[in-house]
């Protein structure tokens, strides 16, 4: 299989690298339209915020160990909880999933690169700008303090002077931008660059997770620019769209953002649907059982997740019978997320299964997710949600899901492709004593929220008093936190130290069924030499993997195939590096800065992002002449 | 439901930490969501039980030999049996949610109910980061206020009427009933039906800025005639001072930076951001639950509020020891 792959000559296959490769030195560095490039370093950066966003979860761990410490005073636990929380969703979950699918896709289509390459550039780099947009502030103590949610009237003019508020209403904007563009290409991406025979029916379920959470993203995130684009204009020009003393309503801000909050969380536990899907195909060695049930669930849970975002809002006075409406809607979800897990498990009974750290990852994200899906069902009754609702047993609830339910798979799949990326295996025993850390010291840090929010203990305090009998689960609490942090810091050590030490392996380690494994390890630049063909679900365990030549050597081309059936269309020249992705993202960077200042920024601002644009997309080759896209005569 | 049978196995949770646990049911609403949890536990650990044994159980597979090399299975015979399993496995989980949603829906009909049954009219607004209490005076019908202090005669449906002064809180008594938001620019309201007599907590649920984390009151369920009796002191105005250092106190809070946001009843103190004192001392504890009331703490806090509560909206009054002295002499007399 990986003979084909690697192509009939290693002339061809230099002449692709070749016309494929970026400049040398930093000036590729800064151009490179080189999908696992740009991934890379996505995934890079997100990794070092997980860092630092864990960092404040154990800061915040310790000063609630015990009753009525003074290690942080009010002002300092704000800020932490507000960095926390506004880190990890903005520019570590979400991202991170947009960076996997940025590494994953094309190679899993068999295409040589995105289909929209400098866009990939652009949101990377318009992405860093959000992350500097809260951490730079944060450097020099002008750090949002009003939560991951920032509900107005508090983030309004009146009870949040100065520019905190502004940072973090306007690092959503930055980050919501990069995460649309980056959605936007994957959706484009899976739909029209699939790789000859690999239709609808035939695409992995991780195409499908990533296809869902694209289109998902499209929908959801525009709500949330818009509330914060307004939240900026009341705080900015004096609108009054939130604020109750000039005709405001402070509720619509809450029906925005959790228009989108919800779907979020989906957002970002769907592609790590995806990632279990495909580990345990590979561990269990067989096909995915009930795929037709796995496409379904995944598309269901898409559409569901934009009808419940008012479970979030139960106790702010909203009808009755509105409320029983978004019970019932929140419970449903339960169901495809419930078929999902039995097909998984299925898969591996009717399987060989074969233990490895990322089957691991498997077996722990299950354990703990359906932990987090249980308590969602008890937080989705709206008279139960009264009394959980805002209490630590959210806290719990919410962390299972999201560490449980995605950072998990998302471990094990960097444990999978790993290899894939670096040509070398991670330490399987050092794999396996992070991951021991990592759940059981979750799992122990975690477990203990439920029971304080049912003894009472609110969300977002800084402290709280000795009489009330929560310290010695707190402390039980910052134990495992700990113990969970370890486990990180074995697991950045494992894949450091197999970066260079790790055991060589060749294009499949792992005997996956999906055509990344068919490229070399490290894929070269240009990906695969030919054109990869699929009739199955898992190419890579036919006995021969069909492929074929006619794209050009001499320059950047991909082919390009229909939506429903993947059949080849046409040839599509694929664009270059490029500094103007770049300098657009530092055009915006000025005008998205500029604008929390003054209004007028918007107006100049545009000037720049303009010059920029137009440089983008200054033409530089003849049209075509034959062919659908050929010039009429 | 057989409520006392569940109960023995969560009670060991519920002993710890009595006064502000949906736990430790001591009202209607509270009752209903405690029964409604316990449901909620059972059919979600069965549920968890037979994700886990089934998981348990496909692991334990690997026993039966390791795999033929590394050649993957393309065909899969046990799928048709497991195909059957899973519609079960769906059954399973739709009856479970019908169950819970139904159970939902009967509770929240029974907390809908309840407006039928209210007897007593409460206002309560939050307030960064106290709450304003007010009751009608049953003589006059004029508002008669207090804070930090809630006070319920049992067996009494309690229409609260929540308000804001500033951003969203929200009111929670988890002993009592479950939470219900305070936003400004809406009309909220809970009923509360307290059916034990007892000390309870409360504390805001919503995140309100700095001090959002010291922001409790308390809650008292008493008898009907204890009620009664204690609305009677509280509509009184403020005693007169009891000694010439009480007096003192009296016109320095009277006359001094104190009356800007205070109002003491019977004074000329009619200041209206902060707490009502008229009867301060009547109450268990000061500064939103944050300290137990003794004239030491009083003390303490009037002279620096920001260094027991940080941000505490309460202004630190500069006062020469023996003025201090005299302020906390005379709030503590105010019973």
């Amino acid at each position: 299989m990986t003979a084909t792959a690697a192509g009939p000559g290693d002339s061809r296959a230099a002449q692709l690298r070749q016309t494929w490769r970026d400049p040398p030195g930093l000036w590729g560095f800064l151009t490179t339209v080189d999908h696992k490039r740009i991934a890379a370093r996505y995934i890079v950066t997100t990794l070092f915020l997980l860092f630092l966003a864990g960092m404040l979860a154990m800061d915040m761990r310790l000063q609630l160990s015990a009753p009525g410490l003074h290690r942080m005073d009010p002002q300092l636990y704000n800020e932490s909880f507000s960095l926390h929380g506004s880190t990890m969703l903005f520019l570590v979950s979400v991202p991170v999933m947009e960076a996997m699918a940025l590494w994953l896709v094309p190679l899993m289509l068999g295409q040589r690169n995105m289909a929209f390459p400098r866009l990939a550039a652009f949101s990377y780099w318009l992405y860093l700008g959000g992350v500097l947009m809260l951490w730079l502030p944060h450097a020099v103590n002008i750090t949002p303090d009003l939560g991951w949610f920032e509900y107005p009237p508090l983030s309004g003019p009146a009870y949040s002077p100065g520019h905190r508020a502004d940072i973090w209403a306007q690092m959503i904007t930055f980050t919501e931008v990069a995460a649309l563009a980056a959605s936007v290409n994957v959706a484009m991406t899976i739909l029209k660059l699939r790789p000859p025979g690999m239709t609808l029916a035939k695409m992995p379920l991780f195409l499908w997770a990533m296809l869902v959470a694209s289109l998902m993203t499209i929908f959801a995130l525009p709500a949330v620019m818009l509330a914060t684009s307004m939240l900026i204009a009341d705080r900015l020009v004096s609108t009054h769209f939130f604020s109750p003393s000039g005709g405001g309503d402070a509720l619509l801000f809450q029906h925005l953002f959790w228009f989108f909050g919800h779907p979020e969380v989906y957002i970002i536990f769907v592609p790590a649907v995806g990632f279990v899907s495909a580990i345990v195909e590979t561990f269990a060695r067989r096909p995915i059982f009930g795929y037709a049930a796995m496409v379904l669930s995944v598309l269901a849970i898409g559409i569901l997740a934009f009808g419940l975002w008012v479970h979030h809002m139960f106790a702010v006075g909203l009808p009755r019978l509105g409320n029983d409406f978004y019970t019932a809607a929140s419970m449903t979800i339960a169901l495809p997320a419930g078929i999902q897990i039995f097909c998984w498990i299925a898969t591996i009974w009717g399987g060989r299964p074969r233990l490895a750290t990322p089957m691991l990852w498997v077996i722990g994200f299950i354990i703990t997710f359906v932990i987090g899906g249980l308590s969602g069902v008890m937080t989705a009754s709206a008279p139960l949600d009264l009394q959980l609702t805002d209490t630590y047993f959210i806290v719990a609830h919410f962390h299972y899901v999201l560490v449980g339910g995605a950072i998990f798979p998302l471990l094990g799949a960097f444990c999978y492709w790993y290899p894939k990326a670096t040509g070398r295996l991670m330490s399987e025993k050092l794999g396996t004593l992070a991951f021991a850390l990592i759940v059981g010291g979750f799992n122990l840090g975690f477990f203990p929220m439920h029971i304080l929010g049912l003894w009472g203990m609110p969300r977002r305090v800084y402290t709280y008093p000795a009489g009330m009998g929560w310290g010695t689960l707190n402390l039980v609490a910052t134990i495992g936190s700990a113990v969970a942090v370890v486990g990180g810091l074995v697991f950045v050590a494992n894949a450091l130290w197999s970066f260079w030490y790790g055991r060589r392996v060749g294009a499949d380690p792992w005997g996956g069924p999906t055509l990344e494994w068919a490229a070399r390890s490290p894929p070269p630049p240009h990906n695969f030499d030919l054109v990869l063909c699929v009739d199955s679900l898992t190419p890579l365990w036919k006995k021969e993997l069909t492929a074929f030549d006619g794209l050009a050597l001499d320059r950047r081309e991909m082919l390009v195939t229909t939506v429903m059936e993947a059949e080849p269309i046409y040839r599509q020249n694929s664009v270059g590096p490029s500094i103007w992705p770049l300098m657009s993202a530092l055009a915006v960077t000025l005008l998205f800065v500029g604008s929390i200042f003054t209004p007028w920024a918007l107006v100049w601002g545009a000037v720049p992002v303009a010059i920029a644009l137009t440089f983008w997309f200054w033409p530089t080759r003849a049209r075509a002449s034959t062919g659908p896209l050929g010039r009429r005569r | 439901m057989t409520q006392k049978g569940h109960l023995a196995f969560l009670l060991p949770l519920a002993s710890c930490a009595g006064a502000q646990t949906p736990l430790a049911p001591a009202g209607d609403q509270a009752a209903g969501q405690y029964s409604l949890l316990l449901l909620m536990l059972w059919v979600c650990g069965i549920l968890y039980m037979l994700v886990l044994g089934f998981l348990a159980m496909g692991l334990w597979r690997l026993r039966r030999g390791a795999p033929a090399g590394n050649e993957p299975t393309l065909e899969t015979p046990s799928d048709a049996v497991l195909g059957k399993t899973l519609w079960i496995w769906a059954a399973i989980i739709v009856v479970g949610l019908l169950l819970l949603a139904g159970a939902s829906f009967l509770l929240e009909r029974r907390l809908a109910a309840a407006e039928a049954r209210e007897a007593l009219l409460v206002r309560v607004s939050g307030h960064q980061w106290w709450w304003r209490i007010a009751y009608r005076d049953p003589r006059n019908g004029s508002w008669i206020e207090t804070a930090n202090e809630l006070h319920l005669p049992v067996g009494t449906t309690a229409r609260i009427e929540l308000g804001s002064a500033d951003v969203i809180h929200s009111f929670w008594v988890p002993n009592v009933a479950g939470k219900m938001d305070v936003i400004p620019g809406r009309a909220n309201a809970i009923d509360v039906t307290p059916r034990r007599i007892g000390w309870f907590r409360g504390q805001c649920a919503e995140f309100c800025g700095l001090q959002h984390a010291k922001m409790a009151f308390d809650v008292k369920v008493e008898t009907p005639a204890q009620f009664a009796g204690w609305l009677a002191l509280q509509a009184r105005p403020a005693p007169a001072p009891e000694d010439a250092a009480a007096l003192r106190g009296m016109e320095i809070v009277t006359r001094g930076a104190c009356a800007m946001c205070h109002s003491v009843r019977g004074t000329s103190a009619r200041g209206r951001p902060g707490p009502d004192l008229t009867h301060v001392a009547s109450r268990r504890m000061i500064a939103a639950g944050t300290l137990a009331m003794n004239r030491g703490n009083l003390q303490g806090w009037i002279a620096q509020p920001q260094a027991l509560k940080p941000g505490t909206l309460m202004l630190p009054v500069t006062l020469e020891p023996r003025d201090a002295n005299a302020v906390a002499q005379y709030l503590g007399q105010l019973k």
